[in-house]
């Protein structure tokens, strides 16, 4: 049986609220005028120069991820609804982090494994027993989430760390403004341009103990060969703090300092963009040339904050997903708003149980695993690839899971033959300081093939403007 | 500022005006290359100019014989040649891209769209791109980045940093053509006032832009020592090492003033300025111009390594 999708812009023959204008918009459009539109939005991009990868998938620095200029639209009271799920998620997972570098509560209480905790990869021994300035470990929360029906959002996995594509939220924007003003005239779109503004407070917000003056804010990048690398300047542009890289820092006495023309200048906090592994070559790969010798050391002690903190990615690891809606009950004491993708933990034998016996309706994933590697995605296997998995499962249960496979939501796309249906997720941007902020808005990537379920640039995907109206 | 970025945005203008003397040394060898050949013992024109722009090597390597076609290939597209327009447009175009929130849209699209074009031009089949195209459009783009820094860039330390850039290669520059003409193109000394000794003096100054201007200063004949004063102490002269070194001073001293502390790299901008405006053009011939230039370059790679040490390096403590 064919899935049904849930179109966002059409049910049942009528225009859904929020796309009231497109639809007029792109019936005025003719053929002509769209492609002189899309080759226009193609060259502001290009003499821009915001020319790079999403998410880390590499490639050709100079490429293009191609822009879709149909919107996603979300209305209000959507938003709304969005908004406090993503910001009940936020804060839960900060109270996990700075547990599980703590007391670990929710492990004594058995919420949670403590092996899952203490033994995943991505936990920090060396920053046990830390509390970052407002017990804030992730300040940029990434969540990424889909859509399957009218009210129906689950969420497929969280970014703790240094999630990007931001300035693709806020470079969309700006240039649908340019090309279709009356689009912005006759729809009330909620703005998203005071995001640079906003991080900027939360970073400053986050100020170490030691800083008695208005904190010096940076960005840390890898340097300009990274994929991300015009966004780590675009952000450092807009907020007015200097893009460094690990070369630029220096450590001395209790204090870390940039070298500028005229002389050292104390650095307060550092958004860095770049892992953990590489931010310390004496605390963690000593081969690192990326980052900054004894920067850890003036963490530890209060001298500098670190933004995400080091550590915070033992929160979006994939096994410890499965226990973030427990996390928002321990910690909040409330019922989580935004949905799980629902997975069947193969170590129990019931779970066990009901995958084997519906394994080509489910994906089943290593618990570890990432990339696509040691994967079954059921409805595109044959027979054979099945039965082969199932073995492979019986001997190992535990490190497998499974997750229904999910029918994404589809929005309006310019396509060659005209408009159609597309799927799309979405990934917005919650910062986290003294408060927790969320900007209407967000990215929306977009599988432009045809069926495809896949929106990563590396595969076809593009990305669209995200609307949010006002009330 | 950060040091890095300080050094960024020298090394663009820096590459730029490398770019654009590339492409003036070109004009020089193919308007040489018109010129019946003298015979036995006397290389090419264009294995002088590989030569004077310290590439030989490299283009024998790579290519053997210099001819024409190559050598302009070699000087404008090649990216194995690091001094090529092509190799400078995209240095320049790449630390531009590292520091592009220090400059102005109006000079990122120039150096950008310079960029663009490059690629567009690399994919055109060369027998379609006269030598002349080349170089004017080199100009063009040189000319154009000039324009959108001094009409856009706010006056304050990062324009400072360009323009230290701009002057010292510049100075660097036309110091190494003005050897050229004198060291390595001309045969022997039984050529010294010559008729291809003043054609090639000509040229040269056609390559600078400033044949004109040559004429209203000077008027008459082109000699030698007119020539080494119009490009070496005139300090109404643009290209003119005075005015280089003058133009260094100058933004040198901004700095200083603007972080309130002076620096070697100062000190030293104005002794080199105050020997050439003592010198007299009797002086340098008198000392012989090809050592009077070999020992400013010495200067200016010395002031350019101080500038480099208070400033770009980032360890002033």
């Amino acid at each position: 049986m064919a899935p049904t999708y849930f179109n966002e812009m059409y049910q049942n023959g009528q225009v859904r609220p929020p796309y009231r204008h497109l639809e007029d918009w792109t019936a005025a459009m003719p053929a002509e005028l769209r492609s002189l539109k899309q080759a226009e939005a193609e060259a502001l991009f290009r003499r821009i120069g915001i020319t790079f990868a999403v998410y880390g998938e590499g490639g050709d620095p100079d490429r293009l991820i191609p822009f879709d200029m149909f919107p996603r639209v979300f209305t209000a009271s959507e938003w709304a609804r969005l908004e406090r799920g993503i910001k009940q998620r936020a804060r839960a997972l900060n109270a996990f982090l700075v547990d599980v570098y703590g007391r670990g509560e929710i492990v004594r209480a058995g919420r949670i494994p403590a092996r899952l905790v203490y033994q995943n990869e991505a936990y920090e021994r060396a920053v046990a027993g830390i509390v970052p300035p407002r017990g804030v470990y992730s300040h940029i929360v990434g969540i990424d989430l889909v859509r399957t029906g009218p009210d129906d959002f689950f969420v497929l996995e969280d970014n703790c760390r240094t999630p990007s594509g931001v300035s693709y939220m806020l470079e969309n924007r700006e240039i649908m403004m340019r090309m279709f003003p009356a689009l912005f005239r006759e729809s009330r779109i909620q703005p998203v341009d005071r995001y640079p503004e906003i991080l900027r407070r939360t970073l400053a917000s986050v100020a170490p103990t030691k800083c008695d003056s208005d904190p010096t804010v940076v960005i840390l990048t890898p340097g300009h060969f990274n994929s991300a690398y015009y966004e780590h300047s675009f952000l450092a542009d807009l907020m007015g703090v200097d893009l460094v890289e690990g070369q630029d820092l220096f450590v001395e006495g209790e204090f870390v300092w940039m070298r500028t023309t005229e002389g050292p200048k104390k650095v307060d906090v550092i958004y860095r963009r770049i892992d953990d592994a590489f931010i310390d070559p004496l605390c963690f790969r000593p081969d690192s040339m990326l980052g900054v010798p004894g920067l850890m050391d003036v963490y530890r002690s209060g001298g500098v904050s670190i933004c995400s903190a080091p550590g915070a990615g033992v929160a979006d690891d994939k096994a410890v997903y499965t226990f973030v809606p427990e996390m928002i009950r321990f910690y909040l004491g409330e019922t989580p708003i935004l949905q799980n993708v629902p997975t069947w933990q193969c170590s129990k034998p019931d779970e066990l149980t009901y995958v084997l016996e519906n394994l080509s309706e489910l994906v089943v994933k290593e618990v570890h695993g990432s990339g696509g590697y040691g994967m079954l995605v059921g409805p595109k296997s044959t027979k054979e690839q099945i039965a082969a998995f199932a073995e492979r499962v019986k001997a190992d249960p535990g490190n497998y899971i499974a997750q229904p496979t999910l029918a994404l939501s589809t929005v309006p796309t310019f396509v060659d033959q005209g408009i159609a249906p597309r799927h799309v997720d979405l990934r917005p941007y919650c910062l986290v300081g003294e408060r927790v902020e969320l900007v209407p808005g967000g990215l929306t990537r977009v599988a432009l093939k045809d069926g495809s379920l896949v929106v990563n640039s590396s595969q076809g995907g593009g990305v669209k403007d995200t609307w949010v109206l006002a009330e | 500022m950060l040091s890095r970025t300080a050094d960024n945005l020298y090394w663009i203008t820096r590459y730029m005006e490398r770019a654009e003397t590339m492409a003036r040394l070109l004009d020089v060898g193919a308007r040489m290359s018109l010129l019946p050949s003298t015979g036995e013992g006397y290389h090419s024109e264009w294995e002088s100019l590989l030569q004077a722009s310290g590439t030989a090597e490299g283009f024998a390597r790579k290519y053997g014989d210099p001819v024409q076609r190559n050598i302009e290939s070699y000087f404008f597209f090649d990216r194995d040649n690091p001094s090529s327009i092509a190799s400078c447009i995209g240095r320049a175009r790449e630390n531009a891209r590292i520091v592009r929130g220090a400059l102005t849209t109006q000079v990122w699209d120039a150096l950008n769209g310079a960029f663009q074009e490059m690629r567009a031009l690399e994919r055109r089949p060369r027998s379609e791109l006269d030598l002349s195209v080349l170089t004017d459009w080199t100009m063009r783009h040189s000319a154009q980045l000039r324009g959108a820094i001094d009409g856009t860039q706010l006056r304050k330390d990062g324009w400072d940093f360009l323009n230290l850039g701009y002057f010292l290669e510049r100075a660097d520059n036309t110091a190494r053509l003005l050897d050229v003409k004198y060291y390595v193109l001309l045969p022997g000394v039984e050529f010294v006032g010559s008729g291809l000794d003043n054609y090639q003096w000509t040229t040269l100054l056609r390559a600078m832009s400033a044949h004109r201007a040559f004429h209203w200063a000077y008027g008459g004949e082109v000699t030698a020592r007119k020539i080494a004063d119009f490009l070496i102490l005139n300090a109404a002269s643009p290209r003119s090492l005075r005015t280089s070194i003058e133009a260094t001073t100058v933004h040198l001293d901004r700095l200083a003033r603007g972080y309130g502390r002076t620096t070697a790299a100062q000190s030293k901008a104005r002794a080199v300025l105050a020997e050439l405006a003592e010198t007299r053009v009797s002086d340098i011939f008198d000392e012989g111009l090809h050592e009077f230039l070999t020992r400013f370059i010495r200067e200016v790679a010395t002031l350019g390594a101080l500038v480099h040490d208070v400033y770009l390096s980032g360890d002033q403590r």
